[in-house]
Order: structure tokens, then C-alpha cells, then sequence
């Protein structure tokens, strides 16, 4: 390539880059903004998460969040390596349909849908059980994805061999398929409980009046106006996500390009 | 016996599945009835809800009303009686096919520029692609608010559709990344060779190769953008309504459910038409991949 189409190139992906990145630091900066209003830098400070240690509804906000998506994710983790299993392995013509399609849908027509079943057909109080089921449908398909990918990669003749050397289906699952999975279900874990912590949309839908989730409440603070305490606790939760990201493309690199 | 079958018995056993008939429904079964009775079931209940009429206090009548109010199409007759339904469904088409657009030409050279780096360094620009989205989405909202608020750019369509770019323009680089990366540059030198410029070598050799990566990408963005709610309405003003907006208000707001579920099938069959064109022209272009290649 000529080094002028190269230069522009690289000028135009620096730019997109940029979009990227920009706003994201702009939020991280003024949350140390000694000032009230996210319009000019005044000074350093802490107080702002300070504030934040000290909100009762946020605290408790967080609590459910964490919560929630730690038990989401563990249930969905299994459920999404069986359906994952089942994908790779039986090949029912129906079973991608039914375990993609909650993934592939717009997320509003997923909290619609929860919505009506939990208040028309179930007559549940919607709450922390709403949001959890919510949360678990979601998550399946996605760790399904994942191992589905992990178990393509794999030499079918080694589950043969254990097979012919007279293990049980048990036992070649607890033996031999289980520890080959294993990375790509702990990837399929901490990307469902990023998929949980994160989620606004389906939530919005069944969380009811008794419970808040961080993106509950984060939503209800930036409808009513902009504080450097939203800056600050959406620096903590990027904070948090990018963990967990970075851990799970450590602990599964291939996998988790895959499966995205 | 599992250890004492033939060989023979055993062969057939993995081809149809592994082991017995009842574990594969062991493994399937859990998956399936939760999927069923939380995704599944829901969805046909929207289905039924939307041939329902409105209760007195929200929700649905109730059946034991009788079965001569049982079914109704009150709900469809009101949404294609009046215009204003109509047009926020194209405006809301609009929105998502100039969300996609813009999405397109931002993600080409970046996309371009990540296939063609050397192995090592791609990861790495992968990466800077994925890392945004492992903030909140509400948090990438936030951001533009910030930062349109001062300059008086909040509360427009320019607002919305910048907000709806920043949120789905990674689910168009990683796809044409992907697309891009399979390219073999042997191609392009052909073409140097028979004398393209760089400008016909785009336009006739990479783009017409990489229009799978562009329609799956695309599905990935217009989808969601079209069911979206919280970016008009944080982002847009109050004239500023999308199909979202309007399931939402119905919801949550108005109650009127039978008039949210009729939408939401609305929604539903134009992501359905998407999807299903997006996966036709996938698999034109992959013919024509086959047929340049």
C-alpha cells in the first residue's frame, strides 16, 4: 500500500478511536472533579466516592447486583454448558433456534415478554426472583455459545477412547469432558455475570417497585441531572467489568474471540 | 452394560448421539424446559395478549369475562387506524439504517487497518475494540449527555443517533474484521497488476469480497436499534419517539397491554424481514466470494 493511503488509514482509525475512547475518559476524569458541575476541571478530590460509600441506596443497589448475577450466572453457567453440550452433540435441528433466538432478539421484547408472564399468568410480585429468571434466560445462550465453540475444537476420539477403555457416560463427562470445558466455563461465567451486572433494558421491565439494581439506579440519576457521583460510580463499575474482562480473555483468549 | 456391548452396538450409539437415548435427554431436558417456560412460553403469551382487550385497571380483561370478549383485534385495528404508528415505525427504520450506514463507514478502516496489521499487534487493536463495551451501557450514554449538554446538542436526533452509533459500533468492526482478515492480498496485487488504481481496487475487488462481513455486521446493529428505548430517551427530546419507546410507554406507563403486545409482534416481524434479508444477501455474497476466489 502507498504511504499516503496508509497515512489515512491510520488517520481515520485514530479518529474512530477517539470516538471510542473520549467520552469514556471524559466520565473517568471528572469524577475527581472538585465541583459540583461536570462543566470545567477545578481540582483533585476523593469526596465523590466518598459520597458514594455513604449513599444507603446505593450501597444496597450494588448488593442486589452482585447478588443477582452471582447466582444468575452460576445457574446459567450449567444450564448453557448442557445446552452446549447438547448443541455440539445431539444436533437436534430445533435446539440453536430455541437457545439463540433469546439472544439475537432485541432485549426489549425479552422484558415485555417476562413482564406479561410474571404478572398475567403467574401473578408473581415482581422483584428479586423476576430479575433472576430474567437474568438466567439471557445469560444461557451465551455460555452455550461459548462451550459449543470449546467442544468444536476438540478430537472427538478421545471421548471413543474413554468410551472403549468401558467408562460410563458419567464417568467420560467427569473425566474427560469436564476438565476440557472447564476453561471455557469459566469464561462463560464471568461473561454471564458481566451480562447480569450490566444489564438495564430486560431489568427495567421486571424489576418492579422493591428492587434496584446499580443500573436501576444509575438510570434514575442521569434521568434527573448530571452529578460527579454517577461519574464516580461508573468509573468503579468499568473498573469492575474491565476485570473481568481481562480475566476471562486470559483464562480462555481463543474462546472468547469465538465466541463473540 | 455399557462395558460388555459389541463394538458394533457401541458404533451405532455415537452415531446417534453418544450414549443412550436417556442421556442425551438428561443433558438437553434442563436447558429446554427452562428456555421453554421462561422464553418460550412468554413469547406465545405476547402472542395471546395481543388479541386480548385492556382491563379496566391495566393488564388484560380477564377470561372469566366470558368467552364471547375472549379474542379481539381492537389492538391491531387501533394500531393501523391511525398514521401515527406508521410513521414512528419508519422513523424508526430510518434510525437504524442510518445508525448502520454510519456504523459501516466508521468501522472500514479501522476494520481494514486491524486485518492488516501484523499478527502480533492485532490482538491488541481487537481488544481496544472490545474494551468500551465492558462499561455500562448506561455509562456510554452518560458519557454523550456530558458531553452534548454543554454544547447544546442534547435532546436532538443528532444526539440519538450519535448515541446509537457509540453503543453498537463495535458489533460492525469485529464481523468485517473478520471478513477482512480471510482476504488473500494476492488478489489486490492481481488487480494492481492489471492496472486498477487503489480507488477501483476498493470498490471492485475488497468490497464486494467483504459484503458478508457487512451484512452480518449490519444485522447485529439494525436489530437492536430498532428495538431501542433508553438512547431517544435519554439522548433524544420529547418528539423524539422510537417502535421502543412507544412498547415501553404502553407497558409501563399507559398499561394498555394488549396495544404494547400488537407492537412488540410489530417489531418482532420487522427484526424477522431484517434478519431474513440480512441472511440471504450473507449467503449471496458468500457465493460470490466462492465464485471470485
Amino acid at each position: 500500500m502507498k504511504p499516503r493511503s496508509q497515512w489515512l488509514l491510520w488517520a481515520a482509525s485514530l479518529a474512530v478511536y477517539g470516538f471510542l475512547y473520549v467520552p469514556l475518559a471524559v466520565v473517568v476524569i471528572f469524577s475527581f472533579n472538585d465541583s459540583t458541575l461536570n462543566a470545567e476541571w477545578v481540582g483533585f478530590t476523593l469526596s465523590w466516592y466518598r459520597k458514594l460509600m455513604t449513599d444507603g441506596e446505593m450501597l444496597r443497589a450494588a448488593g442486589n447486583s452482585v447478588a443477582i448475577a452471582l447466582l444468575s450466572s452460576s445457574v446459567a453457567t450449567v444450564l448453557g454448558a448442557m445446552a452446549g453440550i447438547a448443541m455440539h452433540r445431539y444436533r437436534f435441528p430445533w435446539l440453536p433456534l430455541l437457545v439463540l433466538t433469546p439472544v439475537a432478539m432485541p432485549e426489549i421484547l425479552l422484558g415485555v415478554s417476562l413482564l406479561l408472564f410474571f404478572r398475567q399468568v403467574l401473578d408473581l410480585t415482581l422483584g428479586f426472583f423476576s430479575i433472576l429468571v430474567a437474568h438466567i434466560t439471557f445469560s444461557i445462550g451465551f455460555v452455550a455459545v461459548i462451550v459449543r465453540a470449546r467442544l468444536a475444537g476438540m478430537d472427538e476420539g478421545i471421548f471413543e477412547a474413554a468410551r472403549d477403555l468401558g467408562a460410563t457416560p458419567w464417568m467420560t463427562f467427569r473425566r474427560v469432558t469436564l476438565p476440557l470445558i472447564l476453561p471455557a466455563l469459566v469464561a462463560g461465567f464471568l461473561m454471564s455475570f458481566t451480562l447480569s451486572i450490566d444489564d438495564f433494558v430486560i431489568t427495567f421491565f421486571v424489576a418492579g417497585v422493591g428492587v434496584t439494581t446499580l443500573p436501576l439506579q444509575i438510570y434514575s440519576m442521569i434521568k434527573v441531572a448530571v452529578t460527579p457521583e454517577v461519574n464516580a460510580v461508573s468509573t468503579l463499575l468499568m473498573a469492575l467489568t474491565l476485570t473481568l474482562v481481562i480475566v476471562a480473555t486470559r483464562v480462555a483468549p481463543d474462546i472468547v474471540r469465538r465466541g463473540r | 452394560m455399557r462395558g460388555c456391548s459389541s463394538v458394533d452396538e457401541r458404533r451405532e450409539e455415537r452415531e446417534v448421539g453418544g450414549a443412550g437415548g436417556w442421556t442425551r435427554w438428561i443433558v438437553t431436558g434442563p436447558p429446554v424446559a427452562f428456555l421453554l417456560a421462561f422464553f418460550l412460553v412468554p413469547a406465545l403469551i405476547v402472542v395471546a395478549a395481543s388479541f386480548r382487550e385492556p382491563g379496566e385497571f391495566g393488564g388484560l380483561v380477564p377470561l372469566a369475562a366470558g368467552f364471547a370478549n375472549a379474542l379481539s383485534l381492537e389492538a391491531y385495528r387501533f394500531l393501523l387506524g391511525d398514521l401515527v404508528y406508521a410513521e414512528i415505525f419508519a422513523i424508526s427504520f430510518l434510525v437504524a439504517l442510518a445508525t448502520t450506514v454510519i456504523c459501516i463507514a466508521a468501522a472500514y478502516p479501522l476494520a481494514w487497518l486491524i486485518a492488516r496489521s501484523p499478527r502480533r499487534r492485532r490482538d491488541l487493536l481487537v481488544l481496544l475494540v472490545i474494551l468500551p463495551f465492558a462499561s455500562n451501557f448506561l455509562v456510554r450514554i452518560y458519557a454523550w449527555i456530558m458531553l452534548l449538554g454543554p454544547a447544546n446538542l442534547l435532546y436532538t436526533p443528532f444526539a440519538v443517533i450519535v448515541g446509537m452509533v457509540y453503543v453498537h459500533l463495535p458489533f460492525m468492526v469485529l464481523p468485517l474484521y473478520t471478513n477482512l482478515e480471510k482476504h488473500d492480498p494476492a488478489l489486490l496485487e492481481a488487480a494492481q497488476d492489471l492496472g486498477a488504481n487503489a480507488w477501483t481496487r476498493f470498490w471492485r475487488v475488497t468490497f464486494p469480497l467483504s459484503l458478508p462481513g457487512i451484512y452480518s455486521g449490519s444485522a447485529l446493529v439494525f436489530i437492536p436499534v430498532l428495538g431501542m428505548f433508553a438512547v431517544p430517551e435519554l439522548l433524544g427530546g420529547t418528539g423524539d419517539i422510537l417502535i421502543g419507546n412507544l412498547i415501553k410507554e404502553q407497558f409501563l406507563d399507559n398499561r394498555d397491554w394488549p396495544l404494547g403486545s400488537a407492537l412488540s409482534i410489530g417489531l418482532t416481524i420487522a427484526v424477522l424481514a431484517f434478519a431474513a434479508l440480512a441472511a440471504a444477501g450473507a449467503r449471496r455474497g458468500l457465493k460470490g466470494t466462492e465464485a471470485v476466489s
